[in-house]
């Protein structure tokens, strides 16, 4: 009886998971174990808190595969209202750390508004375009970029560079996707390109620095450029083949700065060499086309814009890291998705992978 | 511009772009397989000889933690340097079969092996843990000789602090303990972390915690050239660490040993202020701890008992210890009233022995027959009951509240050390809030003589009662009266700050302390005291009710368990009429304040004022069962 019940149960939770992407995401969270074992020293204590990071992850992907994308768009308007609420909040009573102020202290726990938008942000504008279907104006496109530009206003001011870059791609990919004129974009970049003179000076100080830095690591070798440094020498000083795993000096002598969490593809570079880098490259590749897949295939245009825009912040999160790692994108903070150590943006990820799956499987049968 | 309306068209748009996305994410995989191939076989031998090379690692050196002197520049915190012998896990191989090859040569017990254990965890498989500390010459010897047998085992010397006096002042200077996570998460949040990277301690708890910005030092660092294995063999470059700075207290050590010894078993609290400048002359807290204890880190088994002992030797008493005053509330009260105009001299009443609310309800003085013909200076000689509770009735509780409150009650002092509780002052308001109750008359005639819902703090106390002895002026109460830069040797004063001042009258004041003064004299509550003493005393005893006893019924304290008893209470300044030293006592269960605390604030006066040191048997005359004391009119418990 109690089996019946428990397996009356399971069946229910995953009856809407997407089997081919949960198996992918299974994987490259082991290899993300295996590579944090070795990047943290071998601490047990940090595997236990990643392992329950991943449960939680993983609970939550569940319960959102199980959330129908009709209720999905209910909620975007209030959703992207209250994180939009939540950053004006952190803008006048924040609390600071590290010279940045992203926390919101509610009393009971201390959030950061800016994971809320990181979901509010393709889900709202999925859903204003999905709501104008039949008709979308120029003046459309006018309000979604005012809808994108004012989070990432804030939170670029708080200042978080990489958080604001994730969530600005995400309100892209949802305008590209919905059909923005390549002229439009052309544009947006020209602009972009004449402002950078005047955007120049507004920098802070360290973001200039780490742009410099990046034309030229060599300027500051124990300073800025030191990140970059290690980690170039770490991924090639693997090679082909690489030092083995938990053989990598630069990370085991404490060379590599950073290295459970924004550095740790240079320990995975370092230990598995080239091969297991294509491996896992491949890995994020086939995840990304399995979101391809399912947005492609989604039954409408709500569903198809969310699923695109998910699948490409994915991908997003993935380049920009690899390519920081390996000296050719600026250093800004985002981890490796479901390799890096910590739990928020995790959580994040996760929670978009779970929407995913409800858009692949939450489909009705309509004649087309 | 792409306005469609059409779906289809729409649909075959979205998979152009869905197209046009694919291509661009395997441009950009293959960007960056691109840029790998060249880091990781084009370039594999550049880096390859930079990683081989890589050998100069940054090695931080810690700095001194600064000492803590009391004022007369006895040391009650010092640094000693010990061998530890330490265990790298990583190149250690099977750590356990390598401990028990260990304890054949020296000893370890099983809880040096849990706190070996505890420390691993915290920490990272390639840093070094101790398995033991305080290693002796003998020990580290016999190590030496069989060292070759122990990879990844070596002897450090390590630099661990002490405190000389051990149990004495221990919650004055708190303690240092190895930084745990909670530490590690806040030092991040102030961007202090570089400055701890090698440091094992930091201050927690007392002055060690409070001024740890400024006994900590800054970190030095040493440019080392490592070998393969991470080991060092040559300094390139050396940036000295900078010692942390002294403290210098405004604490007498002697007096304090003076005051914690006139406790002897007894639990309480002390504070002694000198009120023209704020510094704090004696810190109790009984039962007190040994900090050493804390420096190793300290065994599961002592910390329980520490921890649950029914006599809380944790808790910092004269910070954290919130009490009713009692009835040395009665002196602040009585300022109220004389302030207020709702008592102006010569008024006085005549005592029945109670005071009737309304016809119908009674409370009762201490003194069942009354003390007759009383006026102000004569209700605090005595400590009237009768006359406070109708002074609180006429002057209502918010005038009460509002006034007392300029003597610093019902907030934190702001001492030097973290953690003070701010006590409570009551109004309608408050109870409102808390309770969701109207406020009843009856509980304003009892907060005139400091029963009911005010607490207080013995740190409080001693706060205002210096503002009493310093003309209604007070200064923000310090431990810490000057730091020694370590380097320049140069000694800062710290600044005072003047936190309070009443703009109360002189006659006023005047006939309050007149009144206190009494309270040593004969015929006072506390003449025996006053008895004999050189200088002149000013005073109020009190007793703060730990169990209600109803009305009617007699307080007996033999029949009562002793945690239950009533605490004693001792306020007093001297000489009275050019005061020097402020002070509040407070014995847990003690019963009668001038019996069980004043004996106490006797001794502290005594040898502040007159350099005596008292005669050993005096404190134990009085045990804190000690009720009758024959021909000394002492307060009892009210209500």
């Amino acid at each position: 009886m109690i089996k019946h019940l428990l397996s009356r149960w399971i069946q229910h939770i995953t009856k809407h998971l997407d089997q081919t992407l949960f198996g992918m995401l299974l994987l490259l969270m082991l290899i993300g174990l295996i590579v944090l074992y070795s990047a943290s020293g071998q601490s047990a204590g940090l595997m236990a808190k990643q392992g329950l990071n991943l449960l939680i992850a993983f609970s939550c992907m569940c319960l959102f595969a199980n959330i129908s994308p009709q209720r999905l768009e209910i909620a975007a308007l209030p959703l992207y209202v209250l994180g939009l609420l939540l950053l004006v909040g952190v803008t006048l009573v924040g609390e600071t750390s590290h010279g940045a102020r992203r926390w919101l202290n509610l009393g009971v726990a201390t959030i950061q508004p800016s994971e809320i938008m990181k979901l509010a942000m393709p889900l709202m504008l999925a859903w204003y375009f999905a709501k104008r279907e039949d008709a979308i104006r120029w003046s459309d496109y006018l309000l979604a970029a005012v809808l994108l530009i004012l989070p990432v206003g804030l939170i670029a001011k708080q200042p978080d560079l990489g958080t604001a870059l994730l969530i600005g791609a995400s309100g892209f990919y949802v305008l590209f996707f919905v059909g923005l004129s390549w002229r439009f974009m052309l544009g947006i970049g020209l602009t972009i390109a004449a402002a950078i003179p005047f955007v120049w000076p507004m920098l802070h100080d360290y973001q200039r620095k780490r742009v410099l830095i990046l034309l030229d690591p060599s300027q500051d070798p124990l300073g800025a450029g030191y990140h970059t440094i290690q980690a170039m020498i770490a991924m090639g000083s693997g090679g082909l083949a690489g030092k083995g795993w938990l053989n990598g000096t630069q990370s085991r002598l404490d060379f590599l700065p950073e290295r459970h969490t924004d550095f740790i593809f240079a320990v995975f570079g370092e230990e598995f060499g080239l091969l297991g880098v294509v491996l896992l490259a491949l890995l994020f590749l086939l995840i990304i086309g399995r979101g391809m897949i399912i947005a492609a295939n989604a039954q409408n245009l709500f569903g198809r814009l969310l699923a695109s825009s998910i699948t490409l912040t994915f991908f997003t999160y993935a380049f920009v890291n690899m390519g920081m790692v390996c000296g050719i994108l600026p250093v800004v903070g985002v981890p490796l998705p479901l390799i890096s150590y910590g739990g928020t943006s995790l959580v994040t990820l996760m929670i978009g992978f779970g929407i995913l799956m409800s858009i692949q499987t939450h489909k009705k049968l309509v004649s087309s | 511009m792409f306005a469609l309306n059409n779906s289809q068209q729409e649909q075959r748009q979205y998979r152009i772009r869905l197209i046009i996305a694919s291509v661009l994410i395997l441009l950009a995989f293959g960007t960056l397989l691109t840029r790998l191939t060249f880091l990781q076989v084009l370039r594999y031998d550049h880096y390859q000889t930079l990683a081989e090379n890589n050998r100069i690692s940054l090695v931080p050196v810690v700095p001194n933690r600064g000492l803590i002197l009391d004022r007369n520049g006895v040391v009650l915190a010092e640094n000693f340097f010990v061998y530890t012998l330490e265990i790298t896990p990583s190149k250690a191989g099977n750590v356990n079969q390598t401990i028990d090859e260990l304890a054949k040569l020296i000893s370890i017990t099983s809880n040096d092996r849990k706190l070996f254990n505890k420390f691993r965890q915290e920490s990272r498989n390639f840093e070094s843990v101790p398995i033991r500390v305080r290693l002796n010459e003998m020990e580290a010897a016999r190590f030496a000789v069989n060292n070759y047998r122990f990879p990844g085992v070596e002897i450090r010397s390590r630099l661990f602090r002490n405190y000389p006096f051990g149990k004495q002042g221990s919650h004055l200077t708190g303690y240092i303990s190895r930084i745990n996570e909670a530490d590690l998460s806040k030092l991040e949040d102030n961007d202090e972390l570089s400055n701890y990277k090698g440091s094992d301690h930091i201050g927690k708890g007392g002055l060690e915690q409070h001024y740890e910005r400024e006994l900590h030092g800054i970190t030095g660092f040493q440019q080392v050239e490592v070998d393969a294995d991470g080991h060092a063999v040559r300094v390139l470059a050396n940036t000295p660490p900078v010692p942390g700075n002294n403290l210098i207290l405004s604490i007498d050590n002697k007096l304090q040993e003076i005051a914690e010894q006139a406790f002897g078993e007894r639990r309480g609290a002390l504070v002694a202020i000198n009120p023209a400048n704020g510094e704090v002359l004696a810190f109790v807290s009984m039962p007190t701890f040994d900090p050493n204890l804390f420096v190793d880190g300290i065994d599961q088994d002592t910390w329980k008992m520490l921890n649950l002992s029914r006599d809380k030797p944790l808790i910092n008493r004269p910070l954290k210890g919130a009490y009713p005053p009692g009835s040395t509330f009665k002196p602040f009260v009585a300022l109220a009233g004389l302030e207020n105009n709702k008592r102006v001299p010569p008024f006085s009443i005549s005592d029945p022995g109670y005071f009737s609310l309304g016809g119908s309800h009674r409370y009762r003085d201490w003194k069942p027959e009354g003390h007759g013909h009383v006026d102000m200076r004569r209700a605090i000689a005595v400590s009237c009951d009768t006359f406070f509770y109708g002074l609180a009735q006429d002057l209502g509780i918010d005038k009460l509240t509002a006034f007392v409150s300029h003597f610093g009650f019902g907030k934190i002092t702001g001492i030097d050390i973290d953690g003070e509780r701010s006590g409570l002052l009551p109004t309608p308001a408050w109870k409102q809030k808390r309770y969701k109750q109207d406020w009843y008359a009856g509980e304003t005639v009892i907060t005139g003589i400091g029963q009911g819902y005010t607490l207080v703090t013995p740190m409080q106390l001693a706060y205002a009662t210096a503002m009493l002895a310093n003309n209604g002026v007070g200064v923000k109460p310090h431990l810490v009266s000057s730091i020694r830069d370590s380097v320049t040797g140069v000694i800062r004063p710290l600044p005072l700050e003047t936190l309070d001042r009443i703009p109360v009258s002189a006659a006023n004041l005047e006939l309050v302390r007149l009144g206190m003064t009494d309270v040593t004299q004969p015929g006072g509550t506390a003449a025996s005291i006053g008895a004999g003493a050189p200088y002149s005393i000013a005073a109020k005893t009190g007793t703060a009710q730990v169990i209600g006893i109803a009305q009617g019924q007699k307080y007996n304290a033999s029949a009562i368990d002793e945690y239950h008893r009533d605490h004693a209470w001792f306020i007093a300044y001297a000489p009275a009429d050019t005061p020097k030293i402020a002070l509040a006592v407070i014995v847990e269960n003690g019963g009668h304040g001038g019996s069980a605390a004043g004996p106490i604030a006797r001794q502290v006066m005594d040898y502040y004022l007159l350099g005596k040191t008292p005669v050993k048997t005096f404190p134990e005359a009085e045990e804190s069962s000690g009720v009758t004391v024959p021909d000394i009119p002492v307060e009892t418990p009210h209500d």
